[in-house]
């Protein structure tokens, strides 16, 4: 099991013993000691000893290498979800650093095996991901490496048009249903006689029965309704052949195996951090080595004016949750409480929060817990504050300190991991088979080099002409490319994202 | 051979041209933070942006944490944590770098050659060393271990040595003295001239993208010579001699005339810099609009007659700016069409600066 010296053999399992008292529940956790090249490469591929080949690796393998080699940064931690947990250990650290990267590893496990959105992911990944390198080396030899590494960058140029919630949402099928169905009745909700008019009024069901009816217009339409997943989408429609077919679906399964990591970062290093400070400062650190401990701690937790350290947001908010817990700082009365004097000092002494934070790593990502745990006193105590450009000076400055600004514009930077949310929304435009992509804009504009660029990868997967509908700074735009030049039109009479998702808007017109 | 280094020779073929030109487009200066002294300076590395459906960069708000108050700048640039990704846990450490030792990164990064001072024409300093021995001298120069070891032969030689009393007795004809020989050495003095055009149409970014630039042409110039100066020239439709931080922010407005510092270049250089001693390399920026097409006749002129004979090499970088049309550029190369004492390069945006370093220096004049 790893090949641990001696000595760090007792402190993980003086750790591990320490980590179970407390209620960490992991897998077992196997410490591989490294180098820094081995560490680098490693990093390079995500982690895992053997991927597929592409450059990408190589690129980051440079970045980590470079920058180590500059004294610019290093790799403290690295360790995979799978069961067991691979976790890596810099041979050349310190006896402190390496407990306290133990200590946080044992963190992550925890937060690996027991968050929600992790409990699709395949606990065999090391294996997985070793076929797929098999895999897709077999197509190499075949057809050439050239060939596939072209079409693996198509799809890698893809692979962020997933859908993250679809694992825990039966989406139904993209196939329309038959035209000639009668309008189903409107959708009633069960009610005692005297209380139906109220319960279902005249006007909610006109409007069940009028969406009804659109959606039902939208059955012509393929798919029936938009679709999230495009590589899903892709992988069952686009004319593709076979080996390029079982490409697409391993890219598509490693990119569902890495989207509950993006979703939960600052969860996921605030709840590593925690226990590591926990552990270390009650038990793991010796007198000698608490000088050392506190100067790498405290490097992980530093913050600079103009950038958020997800570690750091996610162990206060951890902290705060506990002990508001602790102190009972929830419930109605709490939140019905205007004078900050009394909330301040509240206490009803509640002890509820080890339960809390525990309830708390197993049900919420990233976006939920900054919904619902980042509260005025938070925002003041942790100084946060939303930036923005100075128009007139280029420069940044603070905007603003007010704690729902500071909130939205941290989800806003989180929704969907901090990338374009996607649909296909007609996968027979013009009734001519091409591809009509909905980019669901909230006022941030795509790039559009980039995006004219991928649709051209997108046309090497479709072989039909593709189409984004996208915005910019608001105003409708349509890029396309049809095999000969890429074009980007304005449009008049764009839907709303409510239109598409909801199946409203049927028409669509150039 | 590893398989990462299988993938990393594939990247660096990407990033040389070698194969995938479609993606040598993406292909961006990604940027390390290093800090040197008090101020931030980045090292490049190159790196390739899979085109992807993606939001633009340079986000227009975000949040951060620390003190301050409302409407109080903040430095984006510090270092910090990176973006929340799939990344492992890696953590900023703050370095001093050297600019030595920058010099050196750049030059590995963009395959600089060494600059070979000027030929023939190399100036020479006299230097002495206390290389050779001389019979005579001044007693403050005796050699004394020289002198012992002519004793001690002249002693053996002549029987008067004895080993079990080994007494050395020097006489006036073993006394060794150091004496000095004269070398010519090569010594390199280099003197850069920045002029920058600070009319209306250069914009805070393009004022940004040439104090990077020259930044670096600073650092690399300095780590080949031992002996730089640098003057700073900003014009509109007059020139002035500034200092560097005016040179940087100052910002005027009106007309653009290209020979008033031209002229004013030249005559620091008749000044202060004969060119016999001198390796002299002025860089000019600007947005390409002159005044009138006269007077980018006149600068032709002046560079080809005056100027040219006596610098190394003449840069233009011309910025993208929104208002400039980029004419000069295309003037000065039609004009010094063969000639590759004059270089021109084009900056659309920080991107283009790296290639265009590379394009000045990358030819060891």
């Amino acid at each position: 099991m790893g090949n641990l010296t001696p000595e760090l053999a007792k402190v993980r399992d003086e750790t591990r013993e320490l980590a179970r008292r407390y209620g960490l529940d992991f897998y077992e956790v196997i410490f591989e000691l490294v180098d820094y090249d081995e560490l680098n490469m490693i990093a390079a591929y995500g982690g895992f000893p053997t991927r597929y080949p592409h450059w990408r690796f190589g690129m980051e393998y440079e970045q980590l290498s470079k920058s180590y080699s500059y004294g610019l940064s290093k790799i403290y931690e690295l360790v995979i979800n799978n069961d067991p947990c691979y976790a890596y250990l810099m041979r050349s650290n310190s006896i402190t650093e390496q407990k306290l990267v133990m200590a946080h590893v044992y963190g992550h496990c925890d937060f690996f095996k027991n968050n929600l959105w992790f409990s699709k992911t395949s606990r065999k990944m090391m294996d997985v991901m070793a076929n797929h390198g098999a895999r897709i080396r077999r197509y190499m030899d075949r057809h050439g490496v050239a060939r596939v590494e072209d079409f693996i960058d198509v799809v890698l140029g893809l692979d962020n048009l997933i859908d993250p919630y679809g694992p825990f949402i039966d989406r139904g099928s993209p196939q329309p249903r038959r035209e000639d169905e009668p309008t189903p009745p409107p959708h009633k909700i069960a009610a005692k006689d005297y209380m139906d008019r109220y319960i279902n009024p005249p006007e909610f069901l006109a409007r069940q029965q009028q969406e009804a009816r659109a959606a039902q217009k939208r059955q012509k339409y393929f798919p029936a309704r938009p679709v999230r997943d495009v590589l899903k989408f892709l992988l069952d429609y686009a004319p593709l052949e076979t080996w390029e077919q079982d490409v697409l679906a391993m890219l598509r399964e490693e990119a569902y195996y890495f989207a509950p990591q993006a979703m939960t970062k600052i969860m996921n290093e605030g709840w590593a951090v925690f226990w590591h400070s926990q552990l270390m400062t009650r038990h793991l650190c010796d007198a000698s080595e608490i000088v050392n401990y506190c100067d790498t701690h405290a490097g992980t937790l530093a913050t600079a004016p103009g950038q958020l350290n997800p570690y750091k947001l996610g162990v206060e908010l951890f902290r705060d949750i506990e002990e508001r817990w602790n102190k009972g700082k929830f419930g109605v009365e709490y939140d019905r409480c205007e004078d900050p004097e009394l909330r301040r000092s509240w206490d009803t002494g509640a002890g509820l929060g080890r339960q809390k934070v525990f309830e708390v790593r197993k049900i919420y990502n990233d976006v939920s817990f900054i919904d619902e745990f980042i509260t005025p006193e938070f925002a003041e105590d942790q100084k946060l504050f939303v930036w923005g450009v100075n128009p007139q000076t280029g420069e940044h400055v603070i905007v603003d300190r007010d704690y729902t600004k500071v909130k939205n514009q941290l989800l806003d930077a989180l929704t969907n991991f901090g990338q374009p949310i996607i649909y296909v929304a007609d996968a027979n435009h013009k009734n001519r088979g091409e591809l009509y992509l909905y980019h669901e804009w909230h006022g941030t504009d795509l790039l559009f080099e980039h995006a004219l660029q991928t649709l051209k990868g997108l046309y090497a997967l479709w072989k039909r002409p593709v189409h984004i509908e996208t915005r910019e700074k608001g105003k409708p735009r349509l890029l396309s490319f049809d095999g000969g030049e890429t074009t980007t039109r304005e449009i008049k009479g764009s839907k709303s994202a409510a239109d598409v998702v909801l199946g409203v808007g049927t028409e669509r017109e150039d | 051979m590893r398989k990462i280094d299988q993938d990393h020779t594939r990247f660096r073929d990407i990033v040389r041209g070698r194969i995938k030109q479609d993606l040598r487009r993406f292909v961006t200066s990604g940027e390390m933070i290093g800090k040197q002294g008090k101020r931030y300076v980045s090292i490049p590395l190159p790196q390739i942006r899979l085109p992807r459906f993606r939001f633009g960069e340079n986000p227009e708000k975000g949040v951060g944490q620390g003190e301050g108050a409302e409407g109080q700048p903040i430095d984006p640039n510090a270092p910090g944590q990176g973006e929340a990704g799939e990344q492992p846990g890696k953590h900023v450490l703050e370095v001093d770098v050297s600019l030595e030792e920058l010099a050196k990164i750049l030059g590995e990064e963009l395959e600089l050659p060494n600059i070979e001072p000027k030929g023939a024409q190399a100036i020479k300093a006299p230097a002495g060393r206390f290389a050779g021995i001389a019979r005579t001298g001044p007693q403050s120069l005796r050699h004394f271990k020289r002198t012992f070891r002519a004793a001690l032969k002249r002693q053996i030689a002549s029987g008067t040595y004895d080993p079990r009393d080994p007494i050395v007795v020097p006489i006036k004809d073993d006394l060794r003295y150091r004496s000095m020989t004269t070398r010519e050495v090569q010594q390199a003095n280099a003197v850069i001239i920045y002029m920058m055009d600070v009319s209306g149409s250069m914009g805070r970014e393009q004022k940004e993208i040439v104090r990077i630039e020259a930044f670096w042409i600073d650092t690399w110039l300095r780590h080949q010579y031992k002996n730089l100066e640098v003057h700073y020239i900003v014009h509109d439709a007059v020139a002035h001699l500034v200092d560097q931080h005016t040179f940087f922010h100052l910002r005027e407005s009106g007309g653009t005339k290209i020979s008033s510092a031209y002229e004013l270049c030249l005559r620091l250089i008749n000044e202060k810099y004969p060119p016999a001693q001198w390796n002299i390399y002025p860089f000019h920026f600007s947005d390409g609009d002159n005044w009138s097409s006269r007077d980018t006749e006149r600068c032709i002129d002046l560079l080809q007659n005056n100027l040219l004979p006596a610098c190394n090499q003449f840069c233009y970088g011309q910025v993208k700016s929104a208002y400039g049309s980029g004419q000069f550029k295309k003037d000065l190369d039609r004009a010094f069409k063969g000639n590759d004492r004059v270089v021109t390069s084009e900056i659309p945006d920080r991107d283009g600066i790296l290639p265009s370093i590379k394009s000045f220096l990358g030819k060891g004049r």
